[in-house]
């Protein structure tokens, strides 16, 4: 009636070695690899929920006050929220190469993909952050002192914008990429979980389920920032 | 029904009728219903008691049954939809020609101002047997203006108007009750809709009078330089008011808006909001420099310019509907 | 004389880290039934003040500040902390492996972490509450709550927002579970009901819940840095955060009452000793249910200053989703015709359901009613509304269940008689509370009003209401104690005293720590009662 006969049985009737990889409430690692892979979908179908609020609430607003969301558009630096578009796509690759490391076992790649991938996210809150700092210094960021006088709406000349409304687009811009770089933080947090598995030998080419649900989450932050880009930086944009 | 505790509200206005009416064949539906419920269940339970010996009968299901019970009653849901939202687009329709009442709530009482200039608190004077339409607004939280024996509800929402209308049938004074939750004494902010007979009403009216609405209106007009853009011909810098309540607007943007209670409002505390075709943006905001009292008189204001040649008058106004001679006496 | 007793989940270990690390499945189910508990003694008594204040038509008892904290936190108690998690969390968590044939759920170390984040949520929740408490209605409408209450807001959003997460991580646990942990031969098709209404529970709490997190964390970040997303006098808009809210608060509902439909429909196939009628269409509604349940939300708006256009679409859309609940009534009904029904405590308690959950249901028919919306929005006819469904239908639901899961949980059998006492003292109780308050909402009666002194009319029905209360206050009362007592006191249970089909009375009462000594394997449809309750019955054996 004890556990470990129950494990011996299943470890014998699968074939398989006692993998500690395994955990003892799945019958088989495909089970196993497959709940995995479902739960972080699942986790990620939360996350589009969770942000979707956010969108759709932004996106309301830009509708209604579209020449004044415009003006405050345009004083965000496009030039460094396209960069930093270009650093997670990189480190989206990076992440897939990874993967594709622990699959043909070559460490030393997949260790370098995993330390690249970091960088480049460290790089993009680094980015945001001189951005953040550019916005406060500007008197952009909502509150007390912020102020947002005469700017003109893009196409219209003669009319400044709203600046009520304009600090509504700054709140909503400090939260949509302030929670984006929260979820980026975290996303290093875990990065550097699965770095030290890698680093002690963790993944095989037959076991490497915890690279892929956190590529999954990572590629994940990846396109939301894709989202949030050309919403937030690209309004009414003419070169 | 019982003087003490009453069982039903009573009907005084004609909307009282139409929500009686289909409360009552829901009831009746419901009631049906429920019966059948209850007495299918108390029956079978009963009927098909365990009995030693006697097993149950395995019975999987029937398509048809499922299909019965699932369309009859959408059905019959369909129809109190239906029912449902014809009398409600009716009381969200005012009348054309209904009296006017502007009011403002605030925590934790009820300011109303007539047409006519009347200005009450907590208490609302009508006249029975005339539309009475209510223009609201909040000075701070969400408010509810309701009058149970009316059968009338209309959240009152800071920054806007909302709309309201109600005829009252009966003669007497009727609970109003704020039903929106708005703080500390959102219990207390109740009072009266006094239901006079006409000639009762009349002479209420006359007795301390501050002049009619759109009167006071005038003069925010002037001293706030209104006039100075906005005037009654094609020269200004700002468009021509005569005539514009309740018509069609075109905006530079291309879309059509019609200069409603709200248009006018936001025209004044966002005017970049919606700029006029043919017009350049350069009405400054007034947001922050009137109170909700004198949006509303302002607006009765260019409510009463909507008649043609009647700019400026300063003869007592009805109220700014068109056409409505009730008041001249 | 205690036989030698079979190790099973609450002998294997003792003490207290045991059971506060612990990653079985049925335990974290009894931390929760504790932890629940709890919660709804706290929301009973601010409900028990409620009613007591409500007894004389003045502020007497409390002040009106005081009486906003109460009804504000008695909702957001009640549905937060005790309502949403319960079924669930308790029976959900014990019974959805064994049901499946599982030895736990897909991630037991998600299932604890659930557990702590409610618990944590919970005693900021209670923080909030014992240093000031908060009063903006569990609703929160903006601007009062962000920019005119001086209450706690913030802590109360925080808490709410963390439980969001307990939830989450139940409904995601489960969905994985459900989708890849059934025993051999557990096709979806044979699969309980009560899986099936859990399933489409989990959809909701997942694809729900973020968005009230959202909501939350945008209502705090207004107050705390007055912004201005959901204030008029700063360019933003007060319905904006009612659509937010609404989005997730009405699909909550259905978290709330789906559960309980599970239960219910276990129940009555057992004793009426026959197959539900109609499988699949009551399993494609509690789908329905869940799909439908996610167009609805501005049903709750319509005197709000939403268009009339809008009215209808949510209207017409209202009555849509009627239309799944409406047939599982009557499949539910249609299965005691010809069956061999007993009238054991679980079954009361399911006749009850049926009674108050159509009464509930069919008011829900008025609300959507536009015409008659506008005459009983926020008055008490919406309260009466929402408790039959809540509390005569999911906790009736949850008592149910608790009694009829009683003797697989503890492995001792709870006295009958007592039980049924309850079930009826219950529905005796409840609807004399919550009866007079349908009457009470169409006379005109507004919601959260300390105050009605000068409507002295509203009394005698409030007094009413009140008497009620406690009547279900003791049929309440009755199963904590008896629970409590057969635990020490009670007969030992068999494995499956009830005759009952589903792979959990297939093992020990209570069961042992990985459910199944060996893994099942299903031959058989569910609801086989024919089988069991065959003259010469051979024991159908469930490994292969």
């Amino acid at each position: 009636m004890s556990d470990s006969s129950v494990v011996a049985v299943h470890g014998e009737a699968h074939g398989g070695t006692d993998d500690p990889a395994l955990r003892h409430h799945f019958a088989t690692e495909e089970q196993q690899r497959n709940a995995s892979s479902l739960g972080m979908w699942i986790f990620l179908a939360t996350e589009v929920m969770f942000f979707g609020g956010l969108f759709c609430s932004y996106l309301i607003y830009r509708h209604w006050y579209f020449g004044d969301f415009a003006a405050a558009s345009k004083s965000i630096d496009a030039a460094l929220g396209g960069t930093n578009t270009a650093v997670l796509i990189c480190s989206s690759l990076t992440v897939v190469l990874a993967i594709w490391a622990a699959q043909t076992a070559q460490r030393t790649l997949m260790l370098a993909m995993l330390i690249l991938t970091m960088l480049f996210g460290l790089a993009f809150l680094g980015i945001k952050g001189k951005e953040y700092k550019d916005k406060f210094d500007e008197h952009h960021v909502p509150g007390s002192s912020f102020s947002f006088e005469h700017e003109q709406i893009p196409g219209h000349p003669d009319q400044y914008a709203n600046p009520r409304h304009a600090e509504i687009f700054f709140a909503l811009y400090f939260i949509m990429t302030g929670l984006h770089a929260l979820h980026m933080i975290v996303g290093l947090g875990v990065f550097t979980w699965l770095l030290t598995m890698a680093w002690k030998g963790r993944f095989t080419p037959h076991y490497h389920t915890p690279l892929e649900i956190g590529g999954l989450y990572w590629h994940f932050v990846d396109i939301v920032w894709i989202y949030l880009f050309p919403l937030l930086y690209l309004i009414d944009r003419h070169p | 029904m019982f003087d003490n505790f009453p069982l039903w509200p009573q009907r005084a206005s004609t909307a009282a009728g139409s929500v009686d009416a289909l409360f009552i064949f829901l009831l009746i539906v419901s009631g049906l219903m429920t019966l059948l419920i209850f007495v299918a269940v108390l029956y079978f339970a009963a009927r098909y008691r365990y009995r030693p010996g006697v097993p149950a009968e395995q019975i999987e299901g029937s398509i048809p049954l499922e299909l019965t019970w699932s369309i009859i009653p959408l059905g019959v849901f369909m129809v109190i939809f239906a029912w449902g939202a014809v009398v409600y687009f009716k009381s969200r329709t005012p009348p054309r020609d209904s009296t006017e009442v502007y009011v403002v709530a605030k925590q934790w009482m009820w300011k109303l101002e007539h047409a006519e200039g009347q200005r009450e608190i907590n208490e609302l004077h009508v006249p029975v047997g005339r539309d009475v339409k209510l223009i609201m607004t909040s000075q701070d939280v969400i408010h509810s203006f309701f009058v149970p024996e009316f059968r009338m509800k209309q959240d009152v929402l800071p920054g806007r108007y909302t709309v309201a209308w109600f005829h009252a049938t009966k003669v007497g004074t009727y609970h109003l009750f704020c039903t929106q939750y708005c703080g500390t004494q959102h219990s207390g902010m109740i009072g009266s809709i006094v239901v006079m007979d006409p000639a009762q009403y009349e002479a209420w009216m006359s007795g301390g009078n501050t002049g009619p609405l759109s009167a006071t209106g005038e003069k925010i007009f002037a001293e706030l330089g209104c006039a100075t853009c906005h005037r009654s011909d094609t020269q200004g810098r700002g468009p021509n008011l005569q005539g514009l309540f309740g018509s069609p607007v075109q905006l530079e943007d291309g879309r059509i808006v019609t200069a409603d209670e709200n248009y006018v409002r936001e025209s004044i505390l966002d005017p970049g909001a919606k700029v006029v075709k043919g017009f350049r943006p350069v009405m400054p905001t007034f947001q922050g420099l009137v109170s909700e009292e004198q949006l509303n008189a302002l607006v009765a204001y260019v409510k009463s310019l909507a008649q043609p040649g009647a700019a400026g008058t300063k003869t007592a106004q009805s109220s700014g509907a068109p056409g409505n001679g009730n008041q001249v006496q | 004389m205690q036989p030698v007793e079979r190790e099973n989940y609450l002998n294997k270990e003792y003490g207290i880290g045991s059971w506060l690390l612990t990653t079985d499945h049925k335990r974290i189910a009894l931390l929760y039934l504790i932890s629940i508990t709890f919660f709804f003694f706290i929301g009973g008594f601010f409900a028990l003040l409620i009613r007591l204040e409500l007894l004389t038509p003045a502020s007497d008892l409390v002040q009106a500040d005081t009486y906003n904290k109460l009804f504000t936190m008695h909702g957001q108690v009640m549905v937060f902390f005790f309502l949403i998690p319960s079924i669930p969390a308790v029976l959900g968590n014990f019974l959805v492996p064994m049901m499946i044939g599982a030895k736990d759920l897909a991630f037991p170390r998600i299932n604890l972490l659930s557990w702590y984040i409610y618990i944590i949520a919970g005693a900021l929740m209670m923080h909030c509450m014992l240093t000031g408490g908060v009063d903006t209605g569990w609703t929160f409408y903006t601007p009062f709550s962000t920019a005119f209450s001086n209450t706690k807001v913030i802590e109360a959003g925080l808490a709410i927002f963390i439980s969001g997460f307990s939830s989450i991580l139940t409904g995601l646990n489960f969905i994985v579970t459900i989708h890849r942990m059934r025993a051999p031969g557990m096709t979806w098709s044979r699969l309980p009901l009560f899986i099936w209404a859990h399933y489409a529970t989990s959809i909701i709490q997942v694809l729900g819940t973020p968005v009230i997190a959202i909501t939350l964390v945008l209502v705090v970040a207004e107050r705390a840095l007055h912004l201005g997303i959901f204030d008029p006098k700063l360019g933003g808009d007060p319905l904006l955060f009612q659509h937010l809210f609404w989005f997730y608060s009405h699909p909550a509902v259905y978290i709330m009452i789906l559960p309980s439909m599970g239960v219910v429909t276990e129940i009555i196939a057992c004793f009426s000793r026959k197959r539900i009628f109609g499988y699949g269409f009551v399993a494609l509604s509690s789908i329905a249910i869940a799909v439908f349940g996610f167009l609805v939300w501005a049903h709750h708006m319509f005197v709000a200053g939403i268009s009339v256009y809008a009215a209808l679409v949510f209207s017409i859309l209202s009555y849509a989703v009627a239309v799944p609940s409406a047939v599982k009534v009557f499949n539910w009904t249609a299965t005691l015709y010809k069956g061999s029904i007993r009238y054991d405590a679980p079954m009361l308690y399911a006749f009850g359901f049926l009674g108050l959950f159509t009464m509930g249901g069919l008011t829900g028919l008025f609300l959507a009613a536009l015409g008659i919306n506008v005459h009983v929005h926020d008055t008490y006819f919406v309260i009466a509304h929402f408790h039959y469904i809540m509390v005569g239908g999911a906790v009736m639901g949850y008592l149910g269940g608790m009694h009829f899961w009683w003797p697989k949980i503890s492995g001792k059998l709870y006295p009958e008689g007592w039980a049924r006492l309850a079930a009826l003292i219950v529905f005796i109780g409840f609807n004399l509370t919550f009866f007079p308050q349908f009457v009470l909402g169409y006379i005109g009666m507004p919601r959260r009003y300390a105050d009605y002194s000068h409507m002295p009319e509203f009394q005698v029905l409030n007094v009413l209401s009140t008497a009620g209360a406690t009547v279900l206050g003791v049929g309440y009362l009755l199963p904590m104690i008896y629970f409590l007592w057969s635990m020490r006191y009670g007969k030992p249970a068999s494995d499956n005293p009830w005759n009952a089909a589903g792979l959990e009375w297939k093992t020990a009462s209570p069961p042992p720590t990985f459910n199944f000594d060996e893994e099942p394997v299903v031959t058989w449809e569910a609801y086989n009662y024919d089988e069991l309750d065959a003259p010469n019955k051979q024991e159908v054996p469930i490994v292969g």
